[in-house]
């Protein structure tokens, strides 16, 4: 019983670490995706913006005029718009135009706007709300019909008519972020210098360098923060493994002296309690990963749209370690402890 | 075959501190065991029988005096060579049994014989010994399903697995029934003669010391008396 309350708390932790790691990874991956998705070349954003935030508007003017650039076969702006922090947010677009550059939505259900008041949500979106076509749902406090349900992984999980968004967001004239299709891909290294040279302020990136900056280390504090939760992992591990192995110590008082009478040096007492702690580590790394497995489920099944959240293979390991590192430095007061017990006081312990 | 003494004790002192007061255990004593005989010691609670197994088994150290057993001087002995002498020299056989609870004869046995430094099933010599305790067929049973006697049958054969030069055994029939006493104190007769084992032999039972070649009678952390 012990074992196992000492495993599940072990896991508890490597539950957090994988989640957290799987939430910043899912985010990034479903950004990713989607602005692969758009099938632009070259992306330009307002002065002053970074990867995760959009400072103020661009005229439609400047998305005019960089249509006519060279090389450039056509420019579409998009408004951005978030609805649930930074992790879900609409796109105001000229639905025409994203299509030629894109080659359009996949629709599942419905198809595209047919009135003012409709928007477009993908799969993921209409699962969190529970919404088909043709229903009304709230967003940015207001009804809006759904007249399409697209497959994820374009643009974005919600899609309203460019001019809509303009006018709910007070952003008349403007957008926030325009993407170029070019009339062919090897230009896009001489398009954003001539454009960054014409547009000092703006921050214009080719695509594939744009998406290339969603990763872990270019999320302000996101790299420390799993650092810190690894350290809460590794303090938990240790706590719950010392709490664990010294009440085992003290309930095996009686065994240990028996073992030590038989001839059992310090180093075997020791070996065992460290063997019995790295068992309850592995066995709670185990379980913390079927745990996240749990929770990815549960977010999928309850958030699939505001928290994307993935399984990261590739830090089961990292989050292994990390606990045996927690396990291993709880059991070694325990098990010095231990072997350094008086054989004799040991036996005649009841 | 070596005669000289497997036991040579002189003036052997053990003194134990509790809290700030010095308590003598052992004063002075003087013994020697020959390999191959059934020594049995008797005194009443508070003799210094205890101690005296204690240190020749090498759970503690004496104070002062020489302590030579399976020719190792245990007066100039760290704690590593104490553990040495327990895994290859000496034996214990205890009241209470000591048996691991969670294993069953047959691990507690194995264990024994993995901290002695073999894994390997053991001899036939040993096979015999257990038809002699009469547990063969009781090996793969639970301490907690085994009569005392059995237990204590266990603990025998655990003990002698790595073949000690002494085998201790502390009121081995304290906790045993007239009948299980009897029993046991004819395993070790039989391992005495048959096998030439050397015992040593807490007891407070005139019968059970009977069971000895002699008899070492202590008092006051002195022996008094060998009969």
């Amino acid at each position: 019983m012990r074992s196992l309350l000492s495993i599940l708390l072990i896991g508890v932790p490597v539950t957090l670490i994988l989640c957290l790691v799987g939430l910043s990874h899912g985010f990034l991956e479903d950004s990713q995706r989607r602005t692969r998705g758009i099938g632009a070349d070259v992306i330009v954003r307002p002065p002053g913006s970074t990867l995760l935030t959009l400072s103020g508007g661009i005229s439609d003017k400047i998305v005019d005029w960089l249509g006519k650039q060279p090389h450039v076969k056509m420019a579409v702006g998009a408004v951005n718009q978030p609805v649930q922090g930074i992790t879900l947010g609409a796109t105001g677009i000229d639905l025409k135009q994203f299509n030629r550059m894109s080659g359009g939505f996949t629709y599942l259900h419905g198809g595209p706007f047919q009135a003012p008041g409709d928007v477009i949500i993908d799969q993921f979106y209409a699962d969190q709300q529970r919404a088909h076509v043709g229903d009304r749902i709230v967003i940015l406090n207001t009804p809006w019909r759904v007249s399409g349900i697209i497959e994820g992984g374009k643009l974005a999980h919600i899609v309203f008519p460019l001019g809509v968004l303009q006018e709910k967001t007070s952003h008349i004239g403007q957008v926030s972020q325009i993407y170029l299709k070019l009339d062919d891909v090897a230009n896009t290294a001489a398009v954003v210098q001539d454009l960054k040279e014409k547009l000092p302020d703006y921050p214009i990136y080719s695509m594939a360098e744009f998406t290339s900056l969603y990763n872990v280390n270019n999320i302000p504090a996101l790299r420390e923060f799993i650092i810190v939760i690894m350290a809460i992992g590794v303090i938990i591990g240790f706590a719950v493994v010392l709490l664990s192995m010294y009440m085992a110590v003290l309930q095996r008082t009686r065994e240990i002296g028996i073992l030590k009478s038989l001839g059992a040096s310090q180093v075997f007492i020791l070996r065992i309690i460290l063997t019995e702690a790295v068992i309850l580590g592995m066995g709670g790394t185990i379980l913390g990963i079927a745990m996240s497995f749990g929770a990815c489920w549960l977010i999928r099944t309850v958030e699939p749209a505001s928290i994307p959240m993935v399984i990261v293979p590739f830090w089961w390991p990292i989050a292994g370690v990390v606990t045996l590192i927690g396990t291993a430095l709880g059991a070694l007061y325990p098990g010095l402890s231990a072997a350094r017990h008086d054989t004799i006081e040991a036996l005649a312990y009841e | 075959m070596n005669s000289g003494p497997i036991i040579e004790i002189r003036d052997l002192r053990k003194t134990y501190q509790v809290g700030k007061v010095d308590v003598p255990a052992l004063r002075g004593v003087d013994l020697t065991v020959k390999p191959g005989e059934f020594v049995a010691i008797v005194g009443p609670s508070g003799s210094g029988k205890s101690t005296l197994f204690h240190i020749i088994g090498g759970l503690t150290p004496p104070t002062s005096g020489e302590v030579r057993v399976a020719g190792q001087d245990l007066a100039a002995m760290t704690e590593a060579g104490r553990t040495r002498l327990r895994k290859r020299s000496v034996a214990f056989v205890f009241q209470k049994f000591n048996l691991l609870p969670n294993l069953t004869a047959r691990d507690n046995i194995a264990i024994a014989r993995y901290i002695g430094g073999s894994d390997s099933k053991p001899e036939a010599s040993f096979e015999e010994a257990l038809r002699l305790l009469g547990i063969a067929n009781r090996l793969d049973h639970k301490p907690s399903e085994l009569s005392g006697g059995e237990q204590q049958r266990v603990a025998i054969a655990r003990a002698i697995v790595n073949h000690p030069a002494i085998l201790l055994a502390d009121e081995p029939t304290g906790n045993l029934d007239s009948e299980s006493s009897k029993a046991v104190l004819e395993v070790l007769r039989g391992l005495n003669e048959r096998l030439g084992q050397t015992i040593l032999m807490i007891t407070h039972n005139p019968e059970a010391a009977a069971y000895g070649h002699y008899i070492v009678h202590m008092r006051d952390g002195r022996i008094i008396e060998r009969a």
